[in-house]
């Protein structure tokens, strides 16, 4: 897979992130598939520390910091005052990263689902409050370790693509920055559908992952493997397609290469496997129509 | 033509009137009545804007502030929890300097859970860098939303237009809907840019350092002063063309007043039947309606009572641990007068209780005998 590189970054250099940061690989990838006429929404997260601060900003179209629970909300006026100015062919884009989305966000963003309100979400989950040094969220999962989850977290990962699907947007996907390309054609794909489009990106943090930094992509690409992180799309809340087969990799090894996961013992990885099996199964029944 | 209405239903003609591209808005007692007669303008196809039902007040503000940075009008309304819930939206509209016009409708804040009239919802938000007007009646309500377009416009602030809940939300009033060419000649359509230009992007909302922050905070407060000469401009242009006008404090039969009484709100029109009665029994009485909070208009204040040896406020309203806001208002705007009125807080009407124009002439009387300016409130209730 190469990325067309003549294509125009709508990213610049100089993010203030953590070198090897995922979250930054991530949304470069998401504006260079937008390209020029898109107004992006930012709120506290790592994502806003990326921006940079004032006078610098990384960011080549407009951009808005907004406040931590309002992500949605903010692009669903921007998009809307947008349709009364005639200037719908402007795409306005959330980033907001999992606390913001699946916790204190939750609300907000249902509401703005449920309007379908036109505009795209993207999750940049990296698994828990890395800004704010290493919180565990509900998206954190099982097990993993955390500044406020020293012994591994107890709860499960929220499934937040059923949430997401219950609303029954156009469009809603998965993706995942070691597969740049299946991730853009869904960006791209988003863009063109009217209506809220919602697309949860694995977005590893080197630093909260405890984990080298070379590793963001590949470590992606064995949460997708694995099948911890299946790639697929829905399409209206009960279409589901597989946008990439999985080669099946024990979860071991997606597991072994992050210090967060360090204090398992062998017990809860065959735990964990088993989970991921099932899940990928139900997944499969979901894609053949079954829900 | 007089039409007979109720204030939330005038709010909802001033929207109209105005032109309003986007309103985003949560129904919460007693403002509902706008949002219905809003969506059912917006179903006849009077109003032209986009509506957006939202899921709570916090992303109402979020969605005009948004809106607003994109360039156009626009239109919210809350109460009571609502605008609780709004707080750290109601600092993001003045901080993004969005000109979002918002009707409080005042209503007591839980708990106790209760549904009665009470400013201490609005009130206690007046550190949020908001514009604040309060009106007698429905009447004042409409007339004031219209205006406060062309304000926050020109000062690129937000502003909440109050009404009392029940009182003038509710009440059916004989009320005079301007024309809406008379409206379209005093408010210009929506000319202020989007803030997002594709051909020149920018950061909005930026990461800043400790010195930009004050330089920013000291600019927003001086552009609060500055909204005073633009209020009263506004007001007189908009007496000019549709005839009536109000300005941000309104002084009757204070000249020679021994006793001042102080009102916001529809209370005032009961105040202004006791003021008269008063006078008729030989006390000398003014009174001194305050309908700007925010920017507050102490020159006003201070020309109004520089001569007039007691103060009484009548407050539906309560800071706990200190006295009623306006009474404590009106405390710091006296203080750089030579000579001081002894000024008395009367707390009264707390959640709609009654207050009649008795009881009034009761607080002016009890104020004319006290020796000192009080340091705690006097509560007035009929038990
Ligand atoms: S803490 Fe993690 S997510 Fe945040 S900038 Fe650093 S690597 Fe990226």
């Amino acid at each position: 897979m190469v990325i067309e590189q003549t294509e125009k970054e709508y990213m610049r250099s100089g993010h203030m992130g953590c070198p090897g940061c995922g979250v930054a690989s991530t949304m470069r990838l998401v504006l260079k598939a937008l390209g020029e006429k898109t107004i992006v929404v930012i709120i506290p997260s790592c994502a806003a520390v990326i921006s940079g601060a004032y006078p610098n900003s990384v960011m080549d179209v407009p951009s808005f910091h907004s406040a931590f629970e309002i992500a949605a909300p903010t692009a669903a006026g921007i998009a809307n005052a947008l349709k009364m100015r005639g200037e719908e062919d402007t795409t306005v884009l959330a980033f907001a990263g999992d606390g913001g989305t699946f916790d204190i966000g939750l609300q907000s963003l249902s509401g703005a689902a449920d309007r379908n309100d036109n505009f795209i979400y993207v999750c940049l989950d990296n698994e828990a409050y890395m800004n704010t040094g290493i919180q565990s969220s509900s998206a954190t999962p099982e097990n993993a370790w955390t500044m406020t989850t020293p012994a591994g977290r107890q709860g499960k990962k929220k499934q937040f693509m059923q949430i997401i699907a219950a609303h029954r947007i156009p469009y809603a996907a998965t993706a995942a920055m070691g597969y740049p390309l299946d991730l853009m054609e869904k960006v791209k794909k988003a863009k063109d559908i009217k209506g809220t489009k919602f697309i949860h990106t694995l977005a590893p943090c080197p630093t909260g992952w405890r984990m080298p930094e070379d590793l963001t992509a590949k470590s992606t690409m064995l949460a997708v493997e694995t099948k911890l992180f299946p790639l697929y799309e829905i399409i209206d809340g009960t279409q589901y397609r597989i946008t990439h087969e999985p080669q099946g990799l024990p979860v071991e090894e997606y597991l072994k290469i992050q210090g967060r996961y360090r204090q398992l013992n062998e017990g809860q990885i065959q735990q964990m496997q088993k989970e991921v099996d099932e899940s990928w199964e139900k997944l499969i029944t979901k894609t053949k129509g079954c829900i | 033509m007089k039409e007979l209405l109720t204030g939330n239903y005038a709010v909802a003609e001033a929207v109209r009137l105005a032109r309003v591209q986007l309103v985003a808005a949560y129904p919460i007692t007693p403002q509902t009545p706008i949002y219905e007669k809003l969506s059912e303008m917006e179903m006849e196809g009077k109003l032209k804007g986009i509506m957006m039902r939202m899921e709570s007040e916090h992303s109402a503000m979020a969605a005009v502030v948004a809106a607003s940075l994109t360039g156009v009008r626009t239109f919210t309304a809350t109460a009571s929890q609502g605008i609780a819930l709004m707080h750290e939206m109601l600092h993001f509209a003045s901080g993004n300097r969005v000109p979002v016009v918002m009707c409080n409708v005042n209503r007591v804040i839980a708990i106790p859970w209760a549904f009665g009239s009470d400013q201490s919802d609005s009130l206690s938000q007046r550190d949020t860098g908001w514009l604040q007007f309060y009106c007698e009646d429905a009447q004042e309500a409409c007339d004031t939303v219209i205006q406060a377009y062309r304000i926050a416009e020109q000062i690129l602030l937000p502003i909440m237009v109050c009404i009392d809940g029940f009182f003038t939300s509710h009440f059916l009033e004989p009320i005079e809907i301007p024309d809406q060419a008379s409206i379209d000649a005093f408010l210009p359509p929506f000319s202020l840019p989007s803030r997002f230009d594709i051909h020149n992007p920018a950061f909005i909302a930026n990461v800043i350092n400790a010195d930009h922050y004050m330089q920013y905070r000291q600019r927003t407060f001086e552009d609060m002063e500055k909204a005073k000469p633009v209020i009263k401009e506004v007001n007189r242009e908009y007496e000019e063309i549709i005839g009536r006008g109000y300005n941000m404090i309104e002084a009757v039969n204070t000249d020679d007043a021994e006793i001042v009484l102080v009102t916001s709100g529809a209370m005032t029109s009961t105040a202004r039947m006791a003021i008269q009665s008063l006078r008729d029994k030989g006390y000398k009485a003014g009174l001194l309606k305050m309908k700007a909070f925010r920017p507050f208009p102490t020159e006003e204040v201070q020309e109004a009572l520089k001569n007039v040896p007691r103060v009484a406020v009548l407050d539906r309203n309560i800071s706990i641990g200190k006295e009623g806001i306006w009474c404590q208002e009106l405390k710091a705007a006296l203080y750089p007068l030579e000579r001081r009125p002894l000024i008395t807080g009367y707390i009264a009407g707390i959640c709609g209780a009654d207050v009649s124009p008795d009881m009034i002439e009761g607080m002016v009387i009890d104020s004319l005998q006290r020796k000192e300016t009080g340091e705690l409130p006097v509560w007035v209730r009929r038990d």
